[in-house]
């Protein structure tokens, strides 16, 4: 099972592959709409790429509540565990 | 037992031309953002559009459709009595019958064609390209002209902010005829069933007398639709066509929203050669009409030439999609 930090900096390579954010910038506290100004299109491409290289499902219902990048890796841990 | 005598057709067609028609009205963002809540920025951010074309209070579906059938028809060297069959996709013909197809047959002034229309929304034109390549194959018409064909802007929600800005009015046109070597490739189609409410237009029973239905859609679904399955299935038109990457010249996907592309291309890790239509960007999403305007586009500005390879794809509401490889008018 992948640690916390493992699966952030993971998270932070699939953010900069669709966004463009710099991998230092994805920290736990960054709210990706208002830090990172990662927007709603941008959004659903990295949940999904979260779902394929770190293999969990992340329901819409359930990806509208990942405010920030630590709310998208607690989900993550949790849904691994 | 009678000995019945079955058809028998080309063993090859081809796209032998294409055509377009845009609504003569340019409509910018400053303008739509007159109408709705939204910017220029935030627009063009989202979906790449910078100006769309509407249809002036003289152009319909039917006016477009002919204008588009009029420059195929000559481009393609024919004539239009040799025209043995209409296919016209549209979401926007307001009368359940005759076909546009048909009204558009009579003002052209083809002969006796087969003519009816098809409703596959932005996969419209490659489902037409697709039936009419197996009619030609199949003997069943010689020259087959396929139209894709939308006024969208007669049904825009100017109440929703995620869609009012996105579409808009054309028509694009091709004749598929008879080829002497292999010009199309298999198509790959199909629809997700499960799917049907992510993009709806109202039932006209339910609008209320003197207004028009109105297009909705889930534009997360289709965003996520488009940029996962779709881009396997442009993969699996290539390989269909037992083509590489490599060998392709042009990537002509429907011109829903550029970010789709753009996430596609990330997908599809097409080689940087390969031309990409934006033709979103000075036309917004046509629907039917966005693949062949975006070809003709292509063709008219020298980025693309006549002979190269290139992939078409089209996906929307049904959710229906249809792609394949063609060699270009």
């Amino acid at each position: 099972m992948a640690s916390t930090e493992e699966i952030r900096t993971e998270l932070a390579a699939i953010v900069n592959e669709v966004a463009g954010v710099a991998v230092e910038d994805v920290q736990l506290d960054k709210s990706f709409a208002d830090d990172l100004d990662v927007d709603s299109l941008s959004m659903v491409e990295i949940i999904y790429a979260a779902e394929e290289k770190l293999g969990v499902s992340i329901p819409d219902e359930d990806a509208k509540n990942l405010k920030t990048v630590g709310d998208a890796v607690a989900f993550i841990e949790r849904a691994q565990a | 037992m009678a000995q019945i005598q079955p058809s028998s057709g080309a063993q090859y067609a081809r796209l032998m031309s294409v055509g377009g028609a845009r609504g003569s009205r340019v409509v910018d963002n400053a303008e739509i953002c007159t109408m709705i809540d939204s910017t220029d920025e935030w627009i063009r951010q989202r979906t790449g559009i910078v100006e769309r074309r509407w249809a002036d209070e003289n152009e319909t579906p039917l006016t477009l459709a002919v204008e588009a059938s009029r420059k195929a028809i000559e481009r393609a060297g024919i004539t239009p009595d040799q025209v043995g069959a209409v296919i016209c996709s549209t979401i926007s013909h307001f009368k359940q019958t005759p076909s546009l197809a048909c009204e558009v047959a009579r003002e052209l002034g083809c002969a006796e064609p087969a003519a009816f229309d098809i409703s596959a929304a932005c996969a419209g034109f490659a489902y037409g390209v697709a039936m009419a390549e197996s009619m030609v194959r199949a003997g069943q018409a010689t020259y087959v002209l396929t139209i894709g064909v939308e006024a969208l802007s007669w049904m825009l929600d100017m109440e929703d902010r995620s869609t009012a800005f996105l579409f808009s009015d054309g028509a694009g046109a091709a004749i598929v005829g008879p080829s002497d070597v292999p010009a199309m490739g298999p198509v790959v189609w199909g629809s997700a069933p499960e799917q049907t409410e992510v993009i709806s237009i109202d039932s006209w029973s339910d609008v209320d007398p003197g207004t028009n239905p109105k297009i909705h859609m889930d534009g997360k679904k289709v965003f996520r639709w488009a940029t996962t399955y779709i881009a396997e299935k442009t993969h699996e038109a290539l390989a269909k066509a037992g083509l590489q990457p490599e060998e392709l010249d042009v990537f002509i996907p429907h011109q829903a929203n550029n970010r789709i592309t753009d996430s596609m291309l990330r997908h599809l890790k097409l080689p940087e050669k390969v031309v990409v239509a934006r033709d979103i960007v000075q036309m917004g999403n046509s629907s039917a009409a966005s693949v062949p305007l975006a070809m003709e586009a292509l063709l008219e500005s020298g980025d693309a030439k006549s002979g190269q390879t290139a992939l078409i794809i089209g996906f929307g509401a049904g959710l229906v999609f249809a792609g394949q490889v063609v060699t270009l008018p």
